[in-house]
């Protein structure tokens, strides 16, 4: 058995190998990146690689002063004793699994990935490994994303039914990929304008500047109550319950996740409407991808990775869950 | 069954009562006469028996999802709905409801449902896992909450009244009326729920009970002292006595017939003039007064009266309010004149059969210092009516008030229990209880003590023989069992689900004569934040 190509450090998950880290939780001399949310990147290493598609979030979340290497899909380059290459996760914009080579040893990190097409990134590419590390946000067999058009077909069917009622429609979706997927999706529905909430509007515009195409967007600045009746504004999930949003007087709320599967989830925190659009990959997928890999190891990070590493050992596949920082955006 | 499925899932994904009532109206419309029925029989909070355990739908499951049986617990155990787990699990991706399956939803109980109670489990299982297999999500999820006897709306008796008025035309008192006792859901009822005159054909039908809100504050809010009428708040069962066509009929606030259960009080009805409706309280009584509602409990869980039982724990009747006279309604009579009207009734009654006796104190203050007084009298505390209130229906605010004395105190119910320490090791005295938010009920507190030993025994058969589910040493029980619970303090939290965390909680009473419907909610404590103030709980015990 060759030593591993990737362990968990204090820092986050490392190559020895190649002398870098993959999505740091501390500062280090070189990060490759999978993605830009929160707990994938964070500030303060020397340099960061990542792939091209989204360097222009990664900059907007760090600022100018943060040195950034864009990195082509499928490039190969030399790191340390190493030869990586990123590949299209389907995440998000620009999101990435990283593959790693050494001594004829392939290690694919997934980061966080779908298998539901998204027009706003390109599709997951499952990669031949030895040893795949996966998330498993939603490894419970409950969760399974139904077709993305039906969900977006709900959510185009809530804004109709809202509007008819004189009410405002506010869909709470995480800033940072999943409200872009949203207005990408309802143009197959509408070329009406969606009203943003600040912290959206700024990453919509990073996508937009990219030549996605997405419905026509305002920012939301105006306090009357009339000028959002019938309308459907798009916050995070931060904004419900908050002053911000006595703007828009009566309103029927919904939110965007995975966790929406669950009829408790969505009780529990009192949105009207759940709509389950993840940018997750769900359990089908997760076996799925798995057999795609032909990885006769799977390495699990976050997420219920007890549940399905067991299942995966009674299947006969090896397979074993690392302790790791990363969250869930979806739950925020 | 698919257009109820749809309706359900309307009342499910609003909070505005105006929709709800919208929704229910379009439905009712719609409808064929005995959907309605039905409909409306589980919108006012009926529930159909189980059809079956939870044990035998989760190893179909099991064969069904072809999951190994500790992953379909765990899957249970994030999801917290059996019914729901099934449906996430065998109904598959498929949550659009593209079926051309139109069943109408009394065929699919009086045809489909009803008839599997006599069929064999091989019938059974085939039956019911062809219906997970074919039907969309919502409707697949429907099913097993009827299967299970678990199907809540999140709708009040009131919106479903609203709703049926606004349909038939007919005033919600009245409507509310022809809702009570025992009724067969079908056609012939929806029609009678129309008509213009009221049927009430069977002598034995009670009006809805009119319920009084709790008093939050100082009383002087409500005006002036010579206004109100107040009475103690008995400690027994609220009932509702009535006398017509020569025949006595003893109702409980949960719309339970209890009749048989006090002869005593039978016999001396009997001589009331025919066409006489009463409210009222059932207490225990010995030695000139009230005793403490334990005793009454004892005769509560007889199955059979002996004359041993019927002698240790004697009964009374505390009449409240009249409410029918010579056969003619007289709720819309303001309560001084029916008052009046009740106490000439029951001058020459016999003594089983009192009036309440009213509380003279003449000022709020004198009031206060007798409510103070309400532990030694074995009473709660004051019940206050408005002199010129009606007889209304149900839960409406302003005219009724219950002014308990311990404000810290709450109605919840059991939901899981687990075996004690030590030399309570081999028996459940560690418990869960929830409250009701939104038609589910979410854990607040969990205690430990305040039963007698003997009550520890009964509750403890009583779970054994009425698990749902084991989770280790935790069984989750049928949510159907009530208990006071009181506590010393009450906080936000944000490491508890319910949002609030409770100080030494401890079960009062077992509230045998409450249906877990009535248990409080989630908003009624949180109501408690807002009233109590200072005593923030250090430590908090309490839910998980």
């Amino acid at each position: 058995m060759p030593p591993p190509l990737v362990t968990v450090t204090e820092n986050g998950l490392y190559c020895p190998a190649g002398e870098f880290h993959i999505d740091p939780w501390r500062p280090v001399p070189t990060a490759v990146i999978t993605h830009a949310h929160g707990d994938h990147l964070r500030y303060g290493s020397t340099r960061y690689l990542l792939a091209e598609p989204g360097v222009a979030i990664a900059r907007h979340r760090l600022g100018m002063d943060h040195e950034l290497a864009p990195i082509k899909y499928g490039e190969r380059l030399q790191l340390g004793a190493t030869t990586i290459s990123l590949h299209p996760a389907g995440h998000i914009l620009g999101s990435a699994q990283v593959r790693i080579e050494h001594q004829g040893h392939v290690w694919v990190v997934s980061g966080d990935y779908k298998r539901q097409p998204d027009p706003t990134c390109a599709p997951f590419e499952p990669l031949q490994c030895d040893v795949f590390i996966s998330e498993a946000t939603f490894a419970l067999p409950v969760y399974q994303w139904q077709p993305t058009g039906e969900v977006v077909e709900e959510i185009y069917e809530w804004w109709r039914a809202n509007r008819e009622r004189g009410l405002a429609s506010v869909l709470f979706c995480y800033a940072l990929g999943k409200a872009q997927r949203v207005l990408a999706e309802l143009r197959a529905f509408t070329d009406e304008t969606v009203y943003l909430h600040g912290a959206v509007n700024v990453l919509t515009d990073v996508y937009r500047q990219q030549g996605l195409a997405m419905l026509p967007t305002m920012p939301v600045t105006g306090e009357r109550k009339s000028d959002y009746r019938g309308a459907l504004i798009i916050a995070p999930p931060s904004a419900a319950g908050t002053p911000w949003m006595r703007r828009f007087g009566d309103h029927s709320s919904g939110f965007c996740s995975g966790w929406m599967r669950v009829r408790g989830n969505r009780r529990r925190r009192g949105y009207d409407r759940g709509f389950v659009l993840s940018d997750h990959v769900d359990w089908p997928g997760l076996i799925e991808t798995f057999k795609a890999t032909g990885a006769r190891k799977i390495l699990l990070t976050h997420g219920y990775s007890d549940a399905l590493a067991r299942y995966l050992n009674e299947l006969g596949i090896a397979a074993g869950a690392l302790e790791t920082a990363y969250g869930d955006e979806e739950q925020q | 069954m698919r257009a109820f499925a749809a309706l359900y899932e309307e009342l499910d994904t609003t909070q505005s009562t105006n929709l709800k009532v919208a929704a229910m109206s379009r439905y009712f419309r719609a409808a064929p006469p005995a959907d309605a029925a039905w409909a409306t029989y589980i919108l006012s909070g009926r529930r159909l028996k189980r059809f079956i355990g939870p044990a035998l739908l989760k190893r179909w499951l099991i064969e069904e999802a072809a999951l190994p049986e500790w992953l379909i617990d765990e899957s249970y155990s994030s999801v917290g709905d059996l019914a729901e787990t099934i449906a996430l699990l065998t109904a598959g991706t498929a949550h659009g409801d593209s079926s051309s399956d139109d069943t109408a939803l009394a065929d699919w109980l009086e045809e489909r449902l009803l008839p599997l109670r006599d069929a064999s489990d091989d019938v059974r299982r085939q039956t019911i896992t062809g219906w997970w297999r074919e039907l969309p999500y919502r409707q697949c999820f429907l099913l097993n909450k009827l299967l299970t006897g678990e199907l809540r709306v999140g709708v009040s008796q009131l919106l479903v009244t609203r709703a049926l008025a606004d349909v038939t035309g007919i005033e919600r008192t009245e409507l509310a009326g022809r809702l009570m006792g025992e009724w067969q859901p079908g056609a012939l009822f929806w029609q009678t729920l129309h008509a213009a005159e009221s049927p009430r054909s069977d002598p034995a039908v009670p009006y809805p009970f009119f319920l009084a809100s709790p008093l939050e504050g100082d009383p002087v809010q409500l005006g002036e002292r010579a206004d109100w009428q107040a009475e103690w708040k008995w400690d027994g069962i609220r009932g509702q006595l009535i006398r017509r066509a020569g025949e006595c009929h003893l109702w409980s606030r949960g719309e339970e017939r209890i009749t048989e259960r006090f002869p005593e009080i039978v016999d001396a009805a009997g001589s009331l003039p025919d066409g006489v409706v009463l409210d009222g309280e059932v207490v225990a009584w010995k030695d000139g007064r009230v005793q403490p509602f334990a005793l009454l409990q004892q005769r509560i869980g007889r199955k059979k009266l002996t004359a041993a039982i019927l002698s240790t724990v004697p009964v009374r009747f505390l009449a409240y309010d009249l409410l029918e006279l010579d056969g003619q309604d007289y709720r819309s009579t303001p309560l001084r004149e029916r008052r009046e009207q009740l106490e000439k009734l029951l001058q020459q009654a016999s003594p089983l059969m009192e009036v309440s006796p009213l509380v003279a104190a003449p000022t709020w203050e004198a009031l206060a210092a007798e409510r103070a007084e309400s532990r030694k009298r074995n009473v709660e505390g004051l019940m206050l009516k408005a002199l010129d209130s009606s007889y209304g229906t149900g839960r409406q605010r302003g005219a009724w008030w219950k002014w308990k004395i311990d404000p810290h105190s709450f109605d919840a119910v059991m939901i899981y229990a687990q075996p004690g320490q030590g030399r309570r090791s081999n028996l459940y005295t560690d418990y869960t209880f929830g409250v009701w938010r939104d038609g589910e009920l979410v854990p607040v507190a969990k205690a430990y003590s305040g039963l007698s030993n003997s009550e520890i025994s009964q509750l403890d058969r009583w779970i054994r023989a009425h698990t749902v589910e084991k989770f280790g040493p935790v069984r989750s029980v049928e949510p159907t069992q009530v208990f006071e619970l009181a506590y010393e303090g009450i906080a936000a939290s944000g490491r508890h689900k319910s949002g609030i965390a409770l100080r030494f909680p401890r079960i009062v009473r077992w509230r045998t004569d409450k249906p877990a419907s009535e248990a409080d909610t989630l908003a009624d404590l949180q109501a408690m934040l807002t009233t109590t103030s200072g005593d923030a709980p250090d430590a908090a015990p309490g839910s998980s």
